[in-house]
């Protein structure tokens, strides 16, 4: 008997080390794969043990944490959450993270190993590192500026400083509180069905995610392609523009809002901005300086983060004639975001140089140490430094006498384009009103600040939509908020 | 002296001394009391940065139980192998470590206290095992109402309601056992009785099947009794849904009747009967067969969109501790849900002691198991080591049968791991099994020490 007790021994054996092996097989070799399992409630139990880092505005955080004591335990809370969400975005137990919330998230919520001491540190403790904060390029009183300014319509403001690209305000309305978003009760289902049901798509971040058509804004593109190609060498000299101008192989007749555009000089046209003059100048330059040009200022880059990623904005690279004459007054396929329309703005401000848009700072430790800071960073030459010297010139004689006028300020340099922007099918839409500028205080060295404004008011009545009408008061006060807080 | 082989021819040499190694059982005692409440301290110290109030008082408790069975062990059982006490003390100190643990979670459904009053039921039925079964020979001429008795025990909760989908339960008022448990032991004393009685018979007659000497097969009526047990171990599984334990009632025979006659033919038919069994079960018993399916695809309810089922969070915690674990207490095995104190007590540790704390755990069942099984080859009368072999084999099989489907080796099956789970019955059984094992042990450490002769 005793060899049989012995082989079944053997078969116990046998049990045990298949169990051992079974348990190395899940321990070691699929607990990747199974920690990563996105119905693995761990990751989010770890995720809300503790507090969120913040994210802060003029070194005041606009967010906060709430202990709710339950499995998922710390809930995101905001300050001025509909101010800020087009900043922040939200953090949702439920939903997940938008804009900073999502583009920081390492950082926020304590996983960047750099926030750990040192290196390979919480390999070795399994702690988890406190968030971090994220200390925002944003001006609470710009930011307040553009939101007021807006009051609620539909639209957008992004304002940016010229000479570094920090974003000093991001708005998009009408807005939502992030905090609503918070948590795991039926109320945030409800927030979340309601907020995607609205016609006014209030979660959408129109300042950097949403592309209008540009309208005449986009004659600063046009300008800076007509000057650096030689298509215009003396912006005073008639450009022999018929009015109206027929669009090349069409039928097409394009007309003006405004007196005086036959045969205008570029300054003139630029200041009461005739369509005849830009389309034909668009054509003039050839698609080639033009796409190139508009390339420059940052159109067509998919690829562009701030650090959430920005749509990009379009000007198509192949067009004929006619497609080309309607893309340089901002029309046909020509679409760009708020914030795009502020790197043209600011370009100009800036000797021509665009500065790489940003909206974090810097990024430290919950004790303040500086995990990564934000360096100016030049994206590209958009025209020659003498090219944006004149257009300069012609943006502030749009404000000083032009269709600008609404947004001077008094002692302060503002240049500025107004647009007004069909879209629709036959145009039939209600127009975007735009307004992009910049402004230097007379005491200061270089423009402090470039914005861009669209309104998208279906509300206001047709005629009274333009962009020196309904835009450029609100980027006065956004300019004025800024050089303020200069 | 309790438990000698009396019957045996006395030794011809003067007798050496066979050591007792109690004090080393006393040590080992101290490390697993000391160990449990270790794990305690530290269970609290993760959860609420306190050493938990009732530290003392557990760690008191559970060395008053210890000791007393340790004096009992002295007195009764002078020669029993030191292990196996320590082993159970530590198994089942660490079982209400992991439960207190599951119960910080759970405030409103306390387990551990009742675990605690169950373990001390538990020890005690071990003492009194311990005190007046003097030989466990005497055992062997309860056999056929040992048989009876698990007959009753494993039909009675057939009249039960289902409790989870196994009607495994009586129920009677607030306190409900699991006489499954208790039929265990009762079904080994028989089997090892009735093997030991018939296996001559059942080694040695037969016919040859394929002209094979091993396949020889026995005749019709010695069958019997095994095509009894298979159709019994079915329909216990059919009517009350309880597949573990048909497979530990099977598994348990065959290795008995494997062991007695040492005739492959037996494990041949062992294992064709209990593949057509298994699967004319999985794959037409619905609820068996959900199992099967669960096991298949462990993650099928997930990409259906209802969430991980049982097996899926049990994975998914073994998987979140890795090789060392998160530490007690700092793990989230709580997402399994209702029976993460039960049957799924082991993903607990897996995840909160690691592969490592796994390994050394399943390394105590296994030391636990090569105890008994020493003791079986240890002892003389053929009675006492199939009872030793089947106690042990109980131990393993369960193991397997529980680790492997909580950990989607094999389908799962709804059974306690031996002392760490929550379970009332179950733990005072195992105590029951190790008070089994220390008297035979003490039987089979207590001969003789054979000669070099005799060794041969």
């Amino acid at each position: 008997m005793t060899r049989y007790i012995r082989h079944a021994a053997a078969f116990c054996a046998l049990l045990l080390i298949a169990l051992l092996v079974n348990a190395t097989r899940v321990q070691v070799f699929q607990a990747g794969s199974l920690d990563a399992n996105e119905a693995n409630r761990r990751n989010a139990i770890v995720r809300f043990e503790q507090p969120r880092g913040d994210i802060l505005v003029d070194g005041r955080p606009v967010t906060g944490s709430r202990d709710t004591g339950e499995q998922l335990r710390y809930e995101r809370t905001y300050k001025n959450g509909p101010l800020y969400a087009p900043v922040t975005g939200y953090a949702s137990q439920v939903y997940g993270t938008t804009f900073l919330e999502h583009a920081e998230d390492d950082i926020l919520s304590g996983t960047d190993p750099m926030l750990a001491p040192l290196p390979l540190w919480n390999d070795i403790t399994r702690a988890q590192n406190p968030g971090g904060k994220v200390e925002t390029t944003i001006k609470a009183a710009v930011q307040q500026a553009a939101y007021a300014g807006l009051g609620g319509k539909r639209g957008a403001v992004a304002a940016l400083e010229p000479s570094t690209g920090k974003i000093l305000a991001l708005v998009s309305a009408p807005s939502y509180d992030p905090e609503r978003l918070s948590g795991t009760d039926r109320a945030v289902a409800d927030t979340w069905a309601e907020l995607n049901s609205g016609a006014t798509k209030p979660m959408l971040n129109r300042a950097i995610r949403q592309t209008y058509p540009p309208g005449s804004t986009f004659k600063v593109v046009t300008a800076a392609a007509a000057l650096d190609s030689g298509a215009v060498t003396d912006p005073d000299a008639p450009t022999k523009s018929p009015n109206p101008y027929t669009l090349p192989g069409t039928s097409t007749q394009l007309t003006n809002e405004v007196d005086g555009c036959t045969n205008a000089s570029l300054r003139y046209a630029f200041q009461w901005s005739c369509n005849t003059v830009f389309a034909k100048l668009g054509v003039d330059t050839g698609l080639d300086p033009m796409v190139g040009t508009a390339r420059n200022f940052g159109f067509n880059d998919r690829g562009l983060r701030i650090p959430s990623s920005v749509a990009a904005s379009n000007f198509d690279t192949s067009m004929d004639r006619a497609q080309l004459g309607l893309s340089a007054i901002g029309q046909y396929d020509t679409r760009a975001t708020p914030l795009q329309m502020a790197m043209v703005s600011a370009a100009v401000a800036n000797g021509g140089s665009v500065k790489a848009p940003h909206l974090v700072d810097r990024t430290t430790t919950e004790d303040g140490d500086v995990v990564d800071t934000a360096g100016t960073k030049s994206l590209r030459q958009a025209m020659n430094p003498g090219t944006a010297a004149q257009l300069r010139e012609m943006m502030t004689q749009v404000v000083d006498e032009g269709t600008g006028t609404n947004a001077a300020i008094p002692g302060v340099t503002v240049g500025g384009k107004t647009g007004t922007a069909q879209h629709g099918i036959d145009n039939s839409g209600t127009p975007y009103a735009w307004f992009i500028s910049w402004a230097q205080a007379d005491d200061d060295p270089e423009p402090s600040v470039a914005v861009a404004v669209v309104v998208e008011d279906a509300a206001a009545d047709r005629g009274d939509i333009s962009g020196g009408g309904s835009a450029a008061p609100i980027a006065k006060a956004v300019m004025e908020a800024a050089i303020g807080a200069h | 002296m309790a438990g000698t082989s009396a019957g045996t021819a006395p030794p011809a040499v003067p007798a050496v001394r066979v050591p007792r190694r109690r004090g080393t059982e006393l040590t080992l005692l101290v490390v697993a009391v000391l160990l449990s409440v270790y794990g305690y301290c530290a269970v609290g110290l993760a959860k609420n940065d306190t050493v938990p109030p009732g530290a003392a008082g557990y760690g008191a408790g559970l060395g008053v139980l210890a000791l007393v069975a340790h004096l009992a062990v002295r007195l009764r059982a002078p020669y029993a192998d030191p292990l196996l006490l320590p082993i159970a003390v530590l198994l089942n100190g660490l079982g209400l470590v992991l439960i207190y643990r599951l119960d910080l979670e759970t405030p409103h459904d306390e387990a551990a206290p009742a675990q605690l009053i169950w373990s001390t039921a538990g020890v005690g039925l071990f003492i009194a095992a311990v005190l007046f079964l003097r030989d466990h020979r005497v055992l062997q001429r309860y056999a056929y109402l040992s048989v009876v008795t698990a007959l009753i025990l494993m039909i009675v909760p057939i009249f039960f309601p289902a409790v989870n989908g196994a009607r495994i339960w009586i129920r009677i008022g607030g306190f409900s056992i699991q006489p499954g448990e208790f039929a265990k032991i009762l079904l080994a004393v028989f089997f090892a009785s009735y093997l030991a009685a018939n296996r001559n018979a059942l080694a040695y007659t037969g016919r040859t099947l394929w002209r094979f000497k091993r396949l020889q097969l026995p005749t019709g009526r010695v069958l019997g009794p095994i095509v009894a047990i298979w159709l019994l171990s079915v329909g216990v599984l059919v009517l009350e849904r309880d597949l573990g334990t048909s497979l530990l009632f099977f598994g348990l025979f065959v290795i008995l009747l494997y062991v007695a006659t040492g005739r492959i033919g037996w494990i041949a038919v062992g294992l064709l009967l209990a593949a057509l069994g298994a699967f004319a079960v999985g794959s037409l018993e619905p609820h068996v067969h959900s199992r099967v399916e669960d096991w298949l695809h462990p993650f099928a309810s997930i990409d259906a969109g209802r969430g991980p089922n049982q097996l899926a969070q049990s994975l998914f915690a073994f998987a979140a501790g890795g090789m060392l674990g998160t530490g007690l207490g700092l793990g989230h095995s709580i997402l399994i849900g209702f029976a993460a104190k039960s049957d799924f007590i082991l993903a607990t540790a897996g995840e909160e002691l690691g592969l490592s704390g796994l390994c050394a755990i399943f390394l105590l069942y296994a030391l636990l198991v090569e105890r008994g099984f020493r003791a079986g080859l240890a002892l003389r009368d053929a009675f006492g080591r199939l009872l030793a072999i089947g106690l042990a084999s109980i131990l393993a099989l369960q193991v397997f049968v529980i680790a492997g489907g909580v950990m989607g080796l094999i389908p799962l099956t709804g059974m306690a791991m031996p002392f760490l789970a929550q379970g009332g019955s179950s733990v005072v059984t195992n105590w029951i099994m190790v008070a089994l094992l220390i008297r035979v042990s003490d039987s089979a450490r207590s001969q003789p020490v054979p000669t070099p002769a005799e060794a041969e």
